[in-house]
């Protein structure tokens, strides 16, 4: 980006302007617990090229004390959130009687590896998934109980219970077979520009990534912290509400959780993260 | 938000009463994306200009760009170019044209189209997240666009 550049130039010559703090993502390390190492910089997919060479966890754009908040469970807030979920994951419900613990037992080995490869085709349903809709799909039909509002606290909460059992491994989501045509929808939503302010995902997330605006340090946007643990609202969110925020604030009638156009922009955004260590549930402001 | 909007209302309905006021569809951008008439023929005031820029809810050009004498207001950003010294190298027409719609001078241009209420995919009613209930206004008035050129104007460096 030239203007990356100018910027450069710019703060050499010395400018007093309280520009918020420039530059790119840092370069420190994401090691978890003091044991877990997270791969927070990865090469692009090959499906980026000409894109992105480099894709890069959003917590290198977070403050220092931002960042220090995801190294430790005890100091995550988020942490809270998934012992919750543990109980819901014992706990029998519906007209089955059942827990998701009779079907699957412990969450450590029965979910292991599966939150990277969400969102997913799902061959009999003729479906892409994202976990929430698997999860709702074993409530409904495995257990007959309620499905559970979209990116509501309880899905989310499960959401980042499902994650941790995945922490530190690549994000690997697939975008041949069934999922393709899923994908290239969320392709194109990712570069349409909307609202009144006429942005696209890519404009902020591709082309400005690393540059401040306003009092935000951008990143490329990518969804493999989630559910993120947000300082702002003190709770676990979930990725559609975050792409809502986002479609929001480009002055554009955004789309709602759950609806067919943000599973696949999930899916499109998720696989740009591919290689990513998933990091759920992250730490944001 | 909401008070934005009753501002540029009334702004605009008091353009309006001004039979000069150019609308957004009708104004005239040449070849370079320049605009040569002044959207009000009313002078521009441009101590009123500086606060649009620097102001959240009207024109909020400091998201994106760094402006010295504008240092008062917290977060300039990095996404367009630092605007300082910008009254010598552009003239007047050439800066309304880009405020207007940046669109006209550089192609696919990031900045947004201040002076325009077409042609938009999926436009909101502000930043509700909701479809808009009426008709489009512009992001400024036509005053305000006037108000900003003025202002860019005494970003000199001599
Ligand atoms: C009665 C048994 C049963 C119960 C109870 C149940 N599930 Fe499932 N679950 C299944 C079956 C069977 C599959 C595989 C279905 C498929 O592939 O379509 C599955 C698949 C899944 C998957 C996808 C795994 C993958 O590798 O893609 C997730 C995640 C999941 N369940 C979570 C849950 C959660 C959370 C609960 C509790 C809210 C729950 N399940 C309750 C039977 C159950
Ligand atoms: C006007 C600029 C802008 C646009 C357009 C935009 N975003 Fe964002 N987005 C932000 C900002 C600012 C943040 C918070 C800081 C960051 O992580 O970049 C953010 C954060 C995110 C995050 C969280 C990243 C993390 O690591 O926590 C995701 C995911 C995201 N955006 C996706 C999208 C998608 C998908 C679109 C298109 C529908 C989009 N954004 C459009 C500005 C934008
Ligand atoms: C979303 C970011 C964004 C916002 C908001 C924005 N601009 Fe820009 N602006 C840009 C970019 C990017 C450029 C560089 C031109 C291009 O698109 O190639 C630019 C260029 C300009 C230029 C031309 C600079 C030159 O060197 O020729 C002027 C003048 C300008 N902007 C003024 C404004 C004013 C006034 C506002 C507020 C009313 C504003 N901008 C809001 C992104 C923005």
């Amino acid at each position: 980006m030239n203007f990356k550049a100018l910027t450069a130039i710019a703060l050499v010559a010395g400018l007093s302007a309280p520009l918020a703090m420039a530059g790119g993502a840092d370069d420190d390390n994401m090691v978890i617990n003091g044991d877990t190492d997270m791969t927070t910089k990865a090469a692009a997919a090959a499906h980026l090229d000409g894109a992105l060479d480099e894709v890069i966890s959003g917590w290198h754009f977070r403050s220092d004390e931002t960042q220090q908040l995801q190294l430790d469970d005890f100091d995550n807030p988020g942490m809270i959130f998934v012992d919750k979920a543990m109980d819901t994951w014992n706990a029998a419900e519906g007209t089955e009687g059942k827990a998701c613990a009779d079907c699957h037992d412990d969450p450590a080995d029965s979910m292991a590896g599966v939150r990277a490869t969400y969102p997913k085709w799902n061959e009999a349903a003729g479906e892409v998934r994202t976990l929430q809709m698997q999860v709702n799909d074993c409530r409904v039909n495995q257990m007959g109980a309620e499905a559970w509002k979209y990116d509501a606290g309880t899905a989310v909460d499960m959401e980042a219970m499902i994650s941790v059992q995945s922490r530190g491994m690549p994000m690997n989501v697939a975008i041949d077979g069934g999922a393709a045509d899923t994908w290239a929808k969320g392709k194109e939503l990712y570069y349409t520009r909307t609202g009144q302010l006429e942005l696209s995902c890519a404009n902020c997330h591709e082309d400005n990534y690393g540059n401040y605006i306003r009092a935000d340090h951008l990143s490329q946007g990518q969804t493999n912290g989630f559910p993120a643990y947000r300082l702002k609202n003190a709770k676990l969110n979930g990725v559609h509400s975050r792409f809502k925020g986002c479609v929001r604030d480009t002055r554009a009638e955004t789309y709602s959780p759950g609806s067919a156009e943000f599973i696949a922009l999930e899916l499109y955004v998720a696989s740009r993260g591919n290689g990513l260590a998933v990091e759920g549930p992250s730490v944001r402001n | 938000m909401r008070l934005t909007i009753i501002t540029a209302a009334l702004v605009l309905a008091a353009g309006m009463s001004a039979a000069e006021t150019v609308l957004p569809a009708d104004v005239a951008y040449g070849e370079d994306g320049a605009v040569e008439m002044s959207l009000t023929g009313k002078a521009g005031d441009a101590a009123e200009g500086a606060i649009i820029m620097s102001s959240k809810g009207r024109g909020n050009c400091i998201s994106c760009h760094a402006v010295t004498a504008l240092n008062d207001a917290p977060f300039h950003g990095e996404v367009g170019p630092m605007l300082d010294g910008i009254g010598d190298v552009r003239s007047e027409a050439e800066i309304r044209g880009i405020v207007a719609d940046a669109k006209m001078t550089f192609e696919e241009s990031l900045m947004p189209s201040f002076y325009k209420t077409t042609g938009y995919i999926r436009p909101g009613n502000a930043y509700t997240g909701k479809a808009p209930t009426e008709e489009l206004a512009p992001l400024l008035s036509a005053q305000d666009i006037e108000d900003v050129v003025a202002f860019l104007l005494t970003l000199k460096d001599s």
